[in-house]
């Protein structure tokens, strides 16, 4: 291996997966997935409805078992690490729901630090100093006192990521964050993950919309029936034909003067 | 809150100790104290009924109060409902299956006792293993779904005792168990349940934060670190134990494990880390006042369990009507 060869050498991704088969207990779901993050780089997951991109990322944080492959973190196998391990490596930003008990957002953040705790410690003035800035890192630091049941949806979405923010691990998985939001959080909550992401944050999310992939992503993976279909820089994954093909409707793909790339459907077209 | 709480708990055991069918000066309870910690000989009535009535009584209140709470707290942030009370999973039913039974067949009161406890971890050991059994569900609800069916066997367990045993001696003994009453516990008694509850209490305050975390859900708090699995274990053992510790010594006192864990919501947040020392602290102070009006307020005594129902009831009906807050 030459000198050069050997800089270029890249780090073993933060998070990965390998030939990886998921699924419920015995049902499969989808199989052969191969896909990472790296440090500074977000990766969207585009598939249908019932494609299992909820079930990839819970595979890929341990949530499920892997039925076939494996996951690695940073390079060691997610089946070597424990639980606490694991949530300091990975974090994950679920749909924000309604809350059953009415929190406050500190301390909703504050339990992004639960893995960093010892098993019978509660966080220290430290740990609610971190989850303060984590907030106040979104923007979002005037609502630590507010009640969590008492925000809006977009709100919720952004105290899940502080959580994340607090968990203070190199990897961030976001179960479709803009999903029910309204347009104007969905911009909010996009560009802050792509900071974060130019903070050095290994980003993977899922999203509907082609258009988040265009304006944020590295790389975008499309997921059909289980499997990847396409893997790579946007405009190259995202073409019309694939669209069409896996969605099953017509888009015009343009590219603005101003730069951006949106994704148009041509209603009522197959 | 804690402080103020224990202010509260502080005045509420002087008062006890001075009203009742034998009331009490604060001269004599002074004297009586002062005899005590001398080493003195006892004298008159006032040391017989403060040191072996009343004291004892007014303690297993305040420890079946503070069990009852705090084992409600656990449940209803385990189960992430604000209804669920400590007999979710059939605890209660099923020490009260143990009691009948061993009164059916006339054993001993320690015996009595020790059967209830040991029929109410049962339950709770039957209910957890047929959820067990059951896989690929939500976990919560197979247990809660486990938990009703078990408890509605162990009634009609209850109810066939009931016809069965002697309607002049015998049934009588069971009602007045099943309604739960303070009048008849024992000092032997608290000293077998209070290291009981205690070893219950032990693991919730050490796991508060955790528990915290859990009641996000199985999927959110695994992914913040927490093993989730078996945490629910060591919080269901736990509540139920100390829950079977003073139901056995009281009989089944309904209610508290189910208001006071709200009110105590309602104080301080739904964070399991302060819920708890305040549920515990007021659920205390809460039975103790309650089993002091149900042997002051009439001529003959008013069973507890009956008393904490007329009061709690109507109560949970004005928190439901008030709002909020509390739960989502």
């Amino acid at each position: 291996m030459t000198h050069a060869a050997a800089a270029q050498a890249p780090e073993a991704p933060v998070l990965a997966a390998h030939r990886l088969g998921f699924g419920y207990g015995a049902r499969t779901v989808g199989r052969d997935v191969d896909l990472h993050v790296r440090a500074g780089e977000v990766v969207c997951l585009l598939g249908p409805n019932g494609s299992g991109k909820t079930t990839l990322f819970k595979t890929m944080l341990g949530l499920l078992p892997a039925q076939a492959g494996e996951v690695r973190l940073a390079g060691t196998p997610m089946r070597s690490l424990q639980r606490a391990d694991i949530a300091r490596r990975v974090a994950y930003v679920p749909q924000a729901q309604a809350a059953h008990f009415p929190f406050r957002v500190l301390d909703m953040v504050v339990m992004g630090r639960t893995a960093h705790l010892g098993l019978f410690a509660a966080p220290t003035r430290e740990d609610r100093r971190k989850a303060l800035a984590a907030l106040e890192t979104l923007g979002i630091g005037a609502l630590a006192d507010t009640e969590y049941t008492r925000i809006s949806g977009g709100q919720r979405q952004l105290v899940l990521v502080a959580r994340a923010l607090a968990q203070d691990a190199p990897a961030i998985v976001m179960d479709e964050p803009t999903a029910s939001l309204d347009f104007g959080n969905q911009v909010v909550v996009l560009s802050e993950v792509r900071r974060l992401a130019a903070q050095g944050l290994a980003v993977l999310l899922s999203t509907h919309d082609p258009d988040h992939a265009f304006s944020i992503a590295a790389r975008v993976a499309l997921l059909d029936g289980g499997r990847l279909v396409a893997q790579g820089a946007p405009a190259d994954v995202l073409t019309a034909e694939r669209l069409r093909a896996v969605y099953g409707v017509s888009v015009v793909i343009e590219r603005l003067p101003q730069g951006q790339t949106v994704c148009a459907p041509e209603y009522g077209k197959r | 809150m804690v402080g103020g709480l224990t202010l509260l708990l502080a005045l509420l055991l002087l008062a006890a100790t001075l009203v009742g069918a034998y009331p009490i000066s604060l001269a004599d309870l002074a004297a009586a104290l002062g005899r005590r910690l001398t080493g003195a000989p006892p004298q008159g009535q006032v040391d017989t009924v403060l040191f072996d009535i009343r004291l004892p009584r007014m303690a297993a209140a305040v420890l079946v109060g503070a069990a009852l709470a705090t084992a409600g707290a656990a449940y209803q942030t385990l189960f992430r409902n604000p209804l669920v009370s400590p007999d979710i999973l059939g605890v209660s039913t099923g020490a009260g299956l143990g009691a009948v039974l061993g009164i059916f067949l006339s054993l001993p009161v320690a015996l009595i006792q020790l059967s209830a406890f040991a029929a109410g971890l049962a339950t709770v050991g039957l209910v957890y293993a047929i959820a067990s059994l059951v896989r690929g569900r939500e976990p919560i609800l197979v247990l809660v779904l486990a938990g009703i069916v078990v408890g509605a066997l162990a009634g009609a367990a209850i109810s066939l005792l009931k016809i069965m045993a002697d309607p002049y001696d015998q049934l009588p003994a069971i009602v007045f168990w099943l309604l739960g009453s303070l009048s008849s516990v024992r000092k032997g008694e608290i000293w077998a349940a209070a290291p009981l509850v205690l070893l219950g209490l032990v693991p919730l305050i050490a796991l508060r934060w955790r528990i915290n975390v859990l009641s996000l859900g199985d999927e959110e708090a695994k992914a913040l670190g927490v093993e989730a699995g078996r945490l629910r274990i060591v919080v269901i053992a736990a509540a139920t134990l100390m829950t079977a510790a003073v139901v056995a010594v009281s009989g089944v006192i309904g209610w508290v494990g189910l208001v006071i864990p709200h009110i105590a919501r309602m104080a301080v947040g739904p964070s399991f880390d302060r819920l708890l020392p305040t549920a515990m602290l007021l659920g205390g102070s809460y039975l103790l006042l309650v089993d002091t009006l149900a042997r002051t307020m009439a001529r003959i005594e008013v069973p507890i369990g009956i008393l904490t129902a007329i009061i709690g009831a109507p109560f949970f009906l004005w928190l439901l009507a008030k709002g909020r807050e509390g739960w989502s």
